[in-house]
């Protein structure tokens, strides 16, 4: 995978398989302290110690289709590779977070990608999941609770495709205003 | 963070949508589905899904319902598209590039045609 935005559409499949109904992804950028820091936090089934040891070992799976995951093994290296690391906190019946730290300005850093696209896919695509998003640069904060938007819905679906472009609209805007609005403070203190 | 967009928008755009949907309530939700699994998100699934979003913001086309799910069982078909129109059974594609996907909104889901050399028969 090339992009940052797409390992983070896959660990949130793993939240999603693991029967969360609550799930939060941050991504914080801050370039102050030369961070990039991924946090996808939900209230699954979680998992026990044994099972959290083995994890990041690519030959561990929880599916029954395939007997190899690669996912969170994928991950890891690629923050590993960036001076960065991957650790996972998971309860059984709590949940697990999933927290991923990169060297913002590692040469081997993969960008971050379309943010917006893996948004989308989560949101759209399994609605019975209630999505929270916080993104984050430097001082600023750009955040999405997709609760009270359902509320205004009252059932009408999220596919329908003026909903669909207000949600698309809400998230490019608020993620580029927020970057906007970080590099213009940088400026100032120039 | 005040943001342009408010929810009383929202309202106006559900309104709108109640509005069109009582004029062909018979006419039923189609519903197509996305495998996004590590497989396909590494086959690019993410990108079939949003050629198939932007096919409906761009071709305004209203009851399609769009879900993922994880892992279909298929990997080397990856990325996987599944089209359920209403009333009829599921129609699985393999191997599907955001083309194929517009073309199957185009075809398929809006045209009622399954395109057979797109089609995993399982």
């Amino acid at each position: 995978m090339r992009e940052l935005a797409l390992h983070i559409l896959d660990i949130a499949e793993n939240s999603i398989s693991a029967g969360a109904t609550r799930i939060k992804v941050s991504v914080n950028e801050n370039l102050k302290d030369d961070l990039l820091r991924i946090i996808i936090e939900d209230n699954g089934r979680g998992m026990d110690i044994a099972t959290l040891a083995r994890i990041t070992d690519p030959f561990v799976t929880s599916r029954t289709t395939r007997k190899v995951g690669l996912g969170l093994p994928f991950f890891k290296a690629a923050a590993e590779a960036c001076e960065g690391s991957l650790n996972i906190q998971s309860e059984p019946g709590v949940g697990t977070t999933v927290t991923v730290f990169f060297k913002h300005s590692h040469i081997d850093r993969m960008p971050l990608g379309d943010l917006c696209s893996t948004l989308l896919t989560l949101i759209l695509g399994t609605p019975d999941v209630h999505w929270l998003f916080e993104y984050r640069m430097n001082d600023e904060t750009f955040e999405f609770d997709d609760e009270p938007v359902k509320e205004a819905l009252a059932g009408v679906s999220l596919t329908e495709p003026a909903v669909m472009r207000f949600i698309r609209e809400m998230i490019e805007e608020g993620i580029a205003d927020t970057r906007q609005k970080a590099s213009h403070a940088i400026d100032h203190r120039q | 963070m005040p943001t342009v967009k408010s929810l009383d928008d929202l309202k106006k755009i559900r309104e709108e949508a109640l509005k069109k949907q009582q004029l062909k309530e018979t006419a039923g939700k189609s519903e197509v589905i996305v495998g996004m699994g590590t497989v396909g998100i590494a086959a690019g699934a993410r990108e079939t899904l949003k050629a198939i979003l932007d096919m409906i913001e761009a071709e305004n086309l209203s009851d399609i319902v769009v879900r993922q799910t994880g892992n279909i069982g298929l990997d080397s078909f990856e990325p996987i598209v599944q089209v359920i129109l209403a009333g009829q059974e599921k129609v699985t594609y393999g191997k599907v590039s955001p083309d194929m996907a517009k073309r199957i909104m185009k075809e398929h889901v809006v045209g009622g045609e399954i395109i057979t050399e797109y089609q995993i028969k399982e």
